[in-house]
């Protein structure tokens, strides 16, 4: 800890993206990270308030509309709901996520509840700020997440671009598509389009 | 419909495949009346440019009647005639509100934008039939068109105008005249202009419009260095003169105050470079033919501007970036930001500042579109444009 708190006052980057992944952990994470965990995080900037993005975000029942792989989650009450995920290679898992960490337009942080499955174990935030500029809102999506069968499991989970880097990526830009545009941009006809 | 699709390198046909329908609330399906074939296209026929994917519906050129309008359309209706920007553009974020819309963030499906987001820095636009590094959307080539954020993009124009007096506000104009933009132009200026194809010759037109009091045309294709000259250029052919010292003692040793590239990656000509840069492209090593560009940079006076619209797609060898920062040049460049021009260059072709149809040299059916491309890559002398015509009965 005393090493990262130097880090920090010599290096303002994220500590998400230091070379040395044991140098990482997530600011403010309200959970502890292991040596084998993996991150993943993203940030873009939308051009809307922050308050508008951190509500559209909250009603989880929104996420599936840019979450490509998300069929369905179903909200069980004010902390939990349930995931029913497509992942890796056409598999279907499902989850009960419980968010640890809600602070109006500002972060939701949330934490898998495992009884059985670890494969599906992660946690995650997601944090609104203020652009500079008048720029709308810097999104930051991190996950914290146990690849399926380590470093092995990440590299066939990359194959088919299911990882969690890449689809964390993808979900911000088609987040930020829908915020700005209220449409997800596709070259695709409509029997293959993501729903809009 | 009918669409002419890209199966390989110079292999393109005519076929068959399901009318585009509406996807997104702000889409518009547009029945295409004229559609050309832009030098740009040539990338592709050569497969120059990467990702492109067998079956991809071609052509960014195209204007037409609007047949379809999405439920979240607000300006277009059923019966517009429209001209379609080869750029999409969502008009919402950052980059579009600051009319930089051929940077738009939203346009370029979030799965595709992967790929030019590893090759750039940051994911590019969206943009019709021109390979999956731009999303992959079905182009304008063909009898139908769906066009994303149709409230963004296409202009409506007068429904007695004719086609050909228009078609070109979707690309090559507002390219030349971002190009001649580029170049800052400052009265007494000289510039000159490598490649006298449409962008290059579009480029003569606007800068004289811009303020240039000189510009100079340089390619080796007799014909086109004749309508460059029609356009009140002074003509310099590459393969006849030492090309610099040309250009130095027509402007008084000084050297050109801008200089425009609208050549771009496959540039010709018998120089040791080229042809070492030929035969790596022979071989997929990847890289970009810098020939106009390192001439330019060269011929360019010191303290002056290079303009490149010509495309270049990957990596270049021996970029002099000595001469380039010796002598203090700046560089302006892009893909057009077709939207921001548009309607403030319709207005002058309608004033009729502008010729847009004297390049046109050839009119076709859709259905000769395999061997259009043939044509218009193998005889550069007399082939200037092709204007295909998905309705055949409206040739004349």
């Amino acid at each position: 800890m005393a090493e990262q708190t130097s880090r920090t006052m010599h290096d303002d980057a994220p500590l998400s993206k230091a070379k040395d992944p044991n140098a990482t952990s997530l600011p403010a994470a309200s959970v502890t990270t292991r040596p084998s965990d993996s991150i993943a995080s993203e940030t873009v900037t939308v051009n809307r308030p922050r308050q508008q993005l951190y509500e559209f975000w909250r009603k989880l029942e929104n996420l599936p509309s840019f979450m490509d792989n998300v069929e369905r989650i179903d909200v069980l009450d004010n902390q939990r709901s349930h995931w029913v995920v497509l992942g890796p290679a056409g598999r279907r898992v499902e989850w009960d996520s419980i968010i640890i960490d809600d602070r109006p337009g500002d972060r939701i942080a949330w934490t898998v509840d495992v009884d059985g499955d670890s494969s599906v174990q992660h946690s995650g935030s997601v944090t609104f700020k203020d652009a500079t500029g008048k720029r709308g809102t810097t999104v930051t999506a991190t996950i914290i997440y146990d690849p399926p069968g380590g470093a092995i499991g990440k590299a066939i989970a990359k194959l088919f671009q299911r990882e969690p880097a890449i689809q964390v990526r993808r979900e911000l830009r088609r987040f930020k598509q829908l915020m700005e545009t209220g449409e997800i941009a596709t070259a695709e006809p409509p029997d293959a389009a993501p729903r809009a | 419909m009918r669409a002419l699709t890209w199966q390989g390198k110079h292999d393109v046909r005519v076929s068959t495949i399901p009318d585009p329908q509406i996807v997104n609330p702000q889409d518009a399906i547009v029945r295409v009346t004229s559609t050309a074939i832009c030098g740009s296209d040539l990338h592709l026929y050569d497969h120059v440019i990467p990702r492109m994917k067998r079956g991809d519906v071609l052509g960014h050129e195209f204007m037409g009647e609007v047949v379809e309008v999405g439920r979240g359309l607000k300006n277009l209706q059923v019966g517009d005639k429209v001209v379609v920007p080869f750029v999409i553009a969502c008009g919402s974020c950052f980059f579009c509100n600051r009319q930089q819309f051929a940077a738009c963030d939203n346009s370029n499906p979030a799965d595709a934008a992967d790929v030019s987001e590893l090759a750039y820095g940051y994911p590019m636009a969206g943009a019709f039939g021109y390979s999956h590094l731009t999303g992959g959307y079905a182009g304008g080539q063909a009898e139908y068109v769906r066009v994303p954020f149709a409230d963004v993009g296409p202009l409506i124009v007068p429904p007695d105008i004719e086609d050909e007096k228009v078609l070109f506000l979707g690309d090559i104009l507002p390219t030349g005249w971002m190009a001649a933009e580029n170049c800052r132009i400052e009265g007494g200026d000289t510039v000159a202009v490598w490649g006298c194809g449409p962008v290059g010759l579009f480029a003569v037109q606007c800068a004289f419009l811009q303020g240039a009091e000189r510009v100079i045309a340089i390619d080796h294709h007799p014909h086109r260095l004749e309508l460059a000259k029609t356009l009140g250029a002074e003509v310099v052919d590459f393969e006849e003169v030492k090309l610099r010292q040309a250009l130095a003692e027509m402007t008084g040793g000084i050297g050109p105050d801008a200089c425009i590239d609208a050549v771009g990656m496959e540039s010709h000509g018998l120089s040791i470079d080229n042809l070492v840069e030929e035969a790596k492209m022979a071989v997929k090593l990847g890289t970009d033919r810098l020939h106009v560009v390192r001439q330019a940079i060269l011929a360019c006076r010191k303290g002056g501007r290079l303009s490149i619209p010509g495309v270049y797609g990957g990596f270049g060898d021996k970029f002099p970036i000595g001469a380039l920062m010796e002598k203090g040049l700046s560089v302006g460049s892009g893909q057009t930001h077709v939207q921001k021009y548009m309607k403030s260059l319709l207005d002058m072709v309608l004033d009729g500042k502008v010729d847009t149809t004297f390049l046109i040299s050839h009119r076709l059916p859709l259905d000769d579109g395999p061997e259009a491309y043939k044509m218009f890559k193998e005889q550069q002398n007399d082939v200037t444009k092709v204007v295909l015509k998905p309705d055949a009965s409206t040739i004349h």
